[in-house]
């Protein structure tokens, strides 16, 4: 396969001021982060040492194998929410290989308001199981959590996926023969009860964790008897009356070898069916994104110089080169895993779409996993294109990249706005995994063409009437679209809603794809089946 | 003054004739530490060299050492003899090595080798028999005047037995005349357990022996176990000096040094004189060891002779500069007895054994994961394991043996202690850390050592460093990837990274 060449100077100036740019924002993206891996109050993290426990990601460094990466999920969950009284929603999700099982970990971090659930931290725990359930891998909880946030309630227990999916997924996971293992280290009250009971196995810390649909206060209002937590419902009594857990630690580092033990004991294996090559790193730096992408996101670049720094030896055997090329189509190897790569350097025509859809058909049959570089402001429009039957070409990728059963994941490297969303496999399209960049905007469309369109309604409705619009109050129609639509738009405001997996680093895109797409493998790939086509 | 380099041409120093062992090839009859030892001997004379293996250790590293292999099947065909001597007619074998325990003591074996041409690196099995039966080994020593432990001979009957406690004093020892290790074996302190002892040592001495006859010998305690290394060609005989081998655990040798802290120059000379004499009596041919009791008093008794190599010969070997294997050989094929140089020095080993201190010296076994020998000056390391090797229930639990020299007694015990700490063995477990908290006590140090002090030495579970956890834990995931638990993924990005650190 032959390697992309670069066309880029990394001395000239435009580089170099695109370079810092993206670096300040990968500085932002660190800063944050380290914010949140704190976890919650100075108070409770100190309350929690004095009590002998580790921290939710200490737990995590114990579980896993060492020297080995993991992968977290949404770390930046509910950023700016809840007056940030709740670092990644007070649950760290994420994959990591316990005793060479790849898994997938849900841990809840006491201390943030207890381990309490908010309406992000279900959205979380739930975009984990899916993930899980997606990728057939076996799910470890790591219990500290004193239940729902009872001033949310509303937006955390009654609706379909809420609270309660925590459990029907359990049950539903387990039943297809994905493991369920949970560690009780601390509080799993109510509902939170069920996590351990609806395991295949669990392991509890003796005088630590507890397990109890009512608590002691509930208990004495409800039935007037007086019993201390642990004798309601601690490692001794389950492990040796109830029988409600299986395993009872003698303190938490015991409890996360147990946990270890037990993976070891799942009898699962890992087939890959892909053709897999050693791993090769680009021809050139992944540091060197920073100064491909422009700093202003509105001024176009080539998109294969992205990938010339992404994919094994920066190699790419494009497909229809000449062919609509403002869709980028081609075969790559990542990690030495074969993929077909979908991205984006222009707007979509009719034939950029048609490509497209014969591209992702071509991997679906060919089991090729499918990666999408999604920078897209959409569609063309206008009456040739409408005539050409734009609608029915675009429908047709829709239908392709939607249908394809093979491992689709979606990194965000810019614009993600109207039906190119759906085309180039956003959230709606269930990726495996979606990952964002810090310089992505994500909107029904640009802040610009929105504000121009709401203008121009109002001066339609005016000139009916026979008015006209002012500049001012054209101002003022445009100036809060714009306001919302900048701060709507903003990755961080996406992530911290969940609507993807992560903002990540540009330079780390080829590790954490890398590792995204092998966890992926975990799932046999299944045959996809074609829909009804209009041609 | 500086000596000034001489110009007078030197004459060239003798080259040493080409070593002549045309025609010679040996079946070592063992496996484990011990047949890697003699294997390298061996190889080193340039002796073509057989080995023998059960069919679970085909890789061992005993077999990898010789030049041939011969499978035997099952691990107790290891005392097989007659599949043994045919193996080695087979192979075209002129002598065998029989190593120790097995078939070593084993005068049937020697005999049937004899019988088929070949030699038996070993003593004739005439004095096998003698010195192997303790009654006649007893009148041995009585005929040349070496001190013996007092009791009686005769002691097949609980009548005889009482009468001898009576004669030599309780407490006493109960012991099967046909065999050693323990077996057999019962200390009687008062009267009234005379008769449960008698039986117990008799139905013991049947089953192992198949031979009930008893002896009766005073209980000397505390006392010392110190043993004479003797070379002998049949004719004349030498003494290489003593090793003092108190430290056992259930008669089982586990810290051994040389020269003994409880002997005096006199009772030294008095020792090598009297096994001088012992072996001439009995034209023992071959490496053997007279093992003595030093009572508190300082008197020596005479305890019996072991008619083979000794676990324990390299801390003679690394006080005297000597080869003991080889020196076996010349004598075998009719070489000279060397002329052993004075000792220099002190020498200790430590035995590593796949045993659970904490869980009362129990076997145990499992694959060896991670494996590390020291290097560490004046070490040696005598072993039959490397990584990946499976240490199984059904062999010796004697994994290798770890023997330091130094100028003086404080030096080797502190250089075996380093190489007890660098050395690293991950996926078994044994008694590295017992060995260490032997050698650290003040008991070890002040060399008060008896016969009895490990029986009354508890052991304290040591403290576990972080870093061993997470050496043990690195061990753990590796063997994950290496077994290979069906993931065809060669080249995953969750492999393990030297030095990513802890996840997360």
């Amino acid at each position: 396969m032959d390697s992309l060449r670069s066309r880029i100077n990394p001395g000239s100036e435009e580089f170099k001021e695109n370079a810092r740019h993206h670096r300040r924002l990968g500085e932002d993206l660190r800063a944050r982060l380290e914010e949140i891996r704190r976890g919650g109050t100075d108070e409770a993290t100190a309350t929690a040492r004095k009590r002998g426990k580790l921290l939710a990601r200490e737990r995590i460094g114990k579980l896993l194998d060492p020297d080995t990466p993991f992968m977290e999920l949404s770390p930046l969950a509910a950023w700016g929410q809840h007056n940030g009284k709740a670092p990644s929603a007070g649950v760290v999700t994420g994959v990591g290989r316990i005793s060479g099982r790849e898994c997938m970990l849900v841990v809840n971090d006491p201390t943030v308001k207890g381990g309490a659930y908010f309406p992000e931290t279900i959205k979380k725990h739930l975009r984990a199981q899916e993930i899980a359930l997606e990728n057939r891998l076996p799910c470890v909880y790591l219990v500290d959590s004193g239940g729902v946030y009872l001033p949310l309630q509303a937006e955390i227990f009654p609706d379909r996926d809420h609270f309660g999916r925590i459990f029907y997924n359990q049950a539903r996971m387990s039943s297809r023969r994905i493991p369920q293992i949970a560690v009780v280290l601390g509080m799993c009250t109510a509902g939170g009860a069920y996590v351990p009971a609806m395991s295949d196995e669990n392991i509890i810390v003796r005088g630590a964790g507890t397990i109890y649909l009512g608590g002691p206060p509930l208990v004495k209002a409800a039935t007037g008897e007086e019993v201390s937590a642990e004798e309601l419902g601690g490692g001794e009594m389950h492990s040796r009356v109830s029988g409600v857990t299986d395993h009872l630690a003698d303190d938490e580092e015991h409890a996360l070898r147990l946990c270890r033990n037990a993976v070891a004991c799942l009898n699962i294996v890992k087939r890959v069916d892909l053709e897999v090559e050693a791993p090769e790193e680009p021809l050139y730096p992944a540091e060197e994104i920073y100064g491909v992408i422009p700093a202003d996101p509105r001024r176009p670049y080539d998109v294969h110089e992205v990938l010339a720094r992404l994919v094994d030896g920066s190699r790419f055997h494009e497909f229809k080169a000449n062919y609509g090329p403002t869709l980028v189509c081609g075969f790559a190897r990542w990690w030495g895993y074969p993929v077909g790569i979908v991205a984006n350097n222009g707007v979509l025509f009719s034939e950029s779409a048609l490509k497209g859809a014969h591209f992702v058909e071509l991997c679906a049959q060919r089991g090729t996993p499918l990666v999408f570089l999604q920078n897209i402001t959409g569609f063309m429009v206008g009456k040739r294109y409408e005539e050409q039957g734009i609608t029915k070409d675009g429908a047709k990728m829709v239908q392709a990249v939607a249908t394809a059963a093979v491992p689709r994941l979606t990194v965000i490297i810019g614009a993600s706005h109207g039906a190119g969303n759906y085309a180039m496999c956003g959230r709606g399209y269930s990726p495996r995994f979606l990952f964002t960049w810090p310089n992505a905007r994500i909107a029904v469309m640009g802040a610009e063409q929105a504000a121009s369109v709401l203008v121009q309604i109002k001066r339609e409705q005016l000139e009916r009437s026979g008015k006209t619009l002012s500049d001012k109050d054209a101002a003022a129609i445009a100036d809060p679209v714009l306001k919302k639509y900048e701060i709507e738009g903003d990755p961080y405001y996406a992530t911290a809603r969940l609507w993807d997996d992560g903002i990540i680093d540009p330079p780390d895109t080829r590790r954490q794809v890398a590792l995204a797409l092998s966890a992926s493998l975990n799932a046999p790939v299944e045959e996809s089946r074609a829909p009804v086509y209009r041609m | 003054m500086v000596k000034k380099t001489s110009r007078v041409r030197k004459e060239p120093t003798p080259r040493r004739p080409p070593e002549s062992h045309a025609g010679m090839k040996v079946l070592v009859a063992n496996r484990g530490e011990i047949a890697c030892r003699i294997l390298k001997t061996l190889r080193e004379m340039g002796i073509p060299s057989v080995a023998i293996h059960a069919d679970v250790e085909s890789e061992a590293p005993h077999v990898m050492l010789a030049d041939e292999a011969v499978p035997i099947g099952e691990p107790n065909n290891y005392l097989d003899a007659g599949l043994i001597v045919r193996a080695c007619r087979a192979r075209g074998v002129t002598a065998v090595h029989p190593g120790y325990g097995y078939l070593s003591q084993n005068a049937g074996f020697a005999r049937a080798c004899g019988e088929a041409g070949i030699t038996f690196i070993g003593p004739s099995p005439e004095t096998m028999e003698v010195l192997g039966d303790k009654r006649a080994a007893r009148r041995a020593a009585e005929e040349c005047g070496v001190p013996v432990v007092p009791g009686e001979l005769e002691c097949d009957t609980l009548e005889a037995v009482r009468a001898a406690a009576a004669g030599v004093g309780l407490p006493v020892l109960i012991k099967a005349a046909g065999g050693g290790g323990g077996k057999g074996m019962r200390l009687v302190r008062r009267r009234e357990e005379i008769a449960e002892a008698f039986a117990a040592a008799r139905r013991e001495a049947v089953s192992s022996f198949a031979d009930g006859r008893l002896v009766v010998e005073k209980f000397v305690s505390p006392a010392r176990h110190v043993e004479v290394q003797v070379l002998g060609d049949g004719r004349n005989a030498v003494a290489l000096g003593e090793r003092e081998c108190s430290l056992q655990r259930r008669y089982q040798k586990v810290i051994e040094e040389g020269p003994s802290t409880g002997v005096t120059d006199t009772t030294r000379r008095a020792l090598l004189a009297a096994a001088v004499r012992l072996a001439r009596h009995a034209r023992y041919t071959s490496a053997g060891t007279v093992e003595f009791l030093i009572g508190p008093d300082g008197a020596h008794h005479f305890l019996e002779v072991n008619t083979r190599l000794q676990v324990e010969h390299p801390v003679t070997e690394a006080l005297l500069g000597l080869d003991i294997v080889r020196a076996q050989v010349e004598i075998a094929r009719g070489g000279a007895l060397p002329q052993p140089p004075p000792p220099r020095g002190h020498a200790i080993e430590a035995r590593l054994y796949a045993e659970d201190p904490a869980r009362g010296f129990l076997p145990t076994g499992g694959r060896v994961l991670s494996l590390d020998w020291p290097h560490h000056p004046g070490v040696r390391i005598d072993s039959g394991i490397r990584q990946e090797s499976e240490v199984l229930p059904f062999f010796d639990p004697l994994l290798a043996k770890l023997i330091a020299w130094g100028e003086d007694r404080e030096q080797a015990r502190r250089r075996l202690i380093e190489a007890l700490r660098e050395m690293t063995l991950l996926g078994v477990v044994t008694n590295q850390a017992f060995l260490l908290q032997v050698l650290t006590s003040d008991l070890f140090v002040e060399g008060r050592t008896f016969t009895t002090t490990l029986e009354s030495t508890p052991w304290r579970e040591p403290e576990v460093p972080e870093e061993a956890r997470e050496a043990a834990r690195r061990a753990l995931a590796s063997r994950t990837r290496i077994d290979g638990t069906g993931h065809a993924d060669p080249y995953s990005p969750w492999d393990p990274a030297e030095g990513r650190g802890a996840p997360a």
